[in-house]
């Protein structure tokens, strides 16, 4: 098996306050998925990503957001171990992130040497 | 007589340790010599002259008069470990063998240091603590393992010229080096406790006296400030919470209760409490080990009340569990937690892509799971299962369950 990483990506929507449950619930979707994922073998680790941050451009260019230009903003990501792109894919049909408008990128990880 | 073998039970192991600490532990063997000389001398002397007063002082005036002996007569060996003792030879005659309770405590916890040393196999390790570290006899260890005594002999000798070969010393680790010295110790005494409770032996008492010294053992280390950690407490939380089900977990014939139909009434409060009381020490610092989720996951299963968030809760435990560490057993277990907290449908869906197809657990899952569903499914997986199952107890547990669909 080869790894490969999902990139989470979602457009943020605007003023909107989740409450506990509403978290908890989204929490616990997510928590299952990738419990899923894990139960088969298949799952290698993964971050979620804050809205927090700043983006370094050329010339000491330094912007607020990491979304400064971008409707779309990277969520999270999760490294998995797959046989082929296509069981990659397969795998990443139940993300919670589909339900909610967003997407998920399968790339093909590169060893460096 | 009960008392020598008990005695055996819990002097043999500090003796050894605090001359292991004086001769250094690549002469274990001459330590333990010495002691098993002991205990040979009071089996003979008591059994004609009657028990002395105090039975404990007297094994460790003989012990310290042995190695006195010991000493005298190689005089070569004396000479060579003189510079680690600070003994000269002429000064060995008034050597004393330091037996206060505090040297025997700080040996023993040196000595689970060196034997759980991340360059001896965890096979050997288990071996050497439960001889040295426990003090069970050979035929016991032998027992425990379904081996033979030669066998057993075999690994422990291999696995003292590992000792030596490494050049392994009985001190504590340094400061930075411990936590993952820590690490390869919880490791190990959880291994050793599984022995015992997941051990195919017979021998109900000895399994769980091999539980019973992993949790000594656990616990000597929570004592020490310099050694008590997070994870050692949840691991020892983790042991309480399943040793409070010793009693219930098995019928008079040695044959395995599960736990859905065990006498809840037969579990040990007092057991529960303790682990409660370990899982609240646990919660320190910022790291989150597999033995705090295990530990959490066991204290749901010791609620004996109905708890609508229960399985809840194990699923979401089992899920943080996965990420850590997969095995087969966590997954089946995270299947049957999926199964109680979503129905059993969303979990047959879920079981059918496990790659488990060679276990008997995972058919005995899925017959489990189709039991209400699909009748025909279900005696399939069970069959199935029976096949691929090894020891007899698994077989027999599966049996019941065919008969009872």
């Amino acid at each position: 098996m080869t790894q490969f990483m999902m990139i989470f990506r979602s457009t943020p929507l605007a003023n909107v306050q989740l409450s506990p449950e509403q978290i908890q619930a989204s929490i616990q979707t997510w928590t299952e998925w990738i419990g899923n994922l894990a139960a088969q073998g298949n799952f290698v680790s993964t971050n979620r990503i804050g809205f927090e941050g700043k983006t370094v451009k050329p010339n000491n260019i330094i912007t607020e957001g990491p979304y400064a230009e971008v409707k779309e903003v990277v969520g999270g990501y999760m490294l998995v171990k797959a046989n082929s792109l296509d069981e990659a894919v397969e795998l990443a049909q139940g993300c919670p992130i589909l339900k909610i408008g967003g997407h998920v990128e399968v790339r093909n990880i590169m060893a460096l040497n | 007589m009960q008392l020598l073998p008990n005695l055996f039970r819990t002097e043999f192991r500090k003796i050894v340790a605090v001359l292991c600490k004086l001769f250094g532990l690549s002469n274990m063997q001459v330590a333990e010599d010495i002691v098993s000389d002991t205990f040979l001398l009071a089996a003979e002397t008591w059994g004609m002259k009657g028990v002395p007063d105090n039975p404990t002082a007297w094994l460790y005036t003989v012990a310290k008069n042995k190695t006195r002996d010991y000493l005298r007569r190689h005089t070569l060996f004396t000479n060579k470990i003189s510079g680690d003792i600070k003994y000269s030879s002429d000064a060995s005659e008034e050597m004393q063998l330091d037996l206060s309770p505090e040297n025997i405590t700080d040996s023993q916890l040196q000595m689970i240091f060196a034997i759980c040393h991340p360059s001896i196999p965890a096979t050997a390790q288990i071996g050497l603590a439960l001889r040295i570290l426990c003090g069970l006899g050979i035929d016991e260890i032998a027992d425990a393992f379904l081996s033979n005594k030669q066998t057993i002999n075999k690994r422990l000798f291999r696995a003292k010229e590992k000792l030596r070969e490494q050049q392994i010393e009985m001190v504590l680790p340094a400061e930075e080096e411990l936590p993952t010295r820590i690490d390869n110790v919880v490791t190990t005494l959880y291994l050793l406790f599984n022995e015992g409770y997941y051990s195919a032996s017979q021998n109900t008492s000895l399994r769980k006296d091999l539980c019973l010294e992993a949790m000594r053992l656990t616990y000597l280390l929570i004592e020490n400030p310099r050694t008590n950690s997070p994870a050692l407490n949840a691991l020892l939380s983790l042991f309480c919470f399943h040793a409070s089900r010793f009693d219930a977990r098995q019928n008079e014939a040695g044959e395995i209760i599960l736990y859905e139909e065990q006498d809840k009434s037969k579990w040990d409060d007092e057991l529960i409490f303790r682990g409660e009381y370990f899982l609240n020490k646990a919660a320190t610092g910022n790291t989150i080990s597999k033995y705090h989720l295990e530990a959490a996951i066991a204290y749901w299963h010791t609620l004996k009340q109905p708890n609508p968030e229960k399985w809840e809760n194990i699923l979401q435990l089992y899920n943080q569990l996965l990420q850590i560490e997969y095995s087969p057993i966590i997954a089946l277990n995270r299947t049957y937690a999926l199964a109680k907290a979503n129905g059993f449908k969303a979990a047959i869906k879920e079981a059918e892509k496990l790659d488990l197809k060679e276990s008997h657990l995972y058919h005995t899952l899925l017959g489990e799971l189709y039991k209400d569903i699909d009748h025909n499914k279900s005696l399939n997986h069970l069959q199935l299962a029976l096949k691929k199952a090894k020891t007899d107890t698994d077989k027999s547990l599966i049996q019941k369950k065919i008969s009872q669909l």
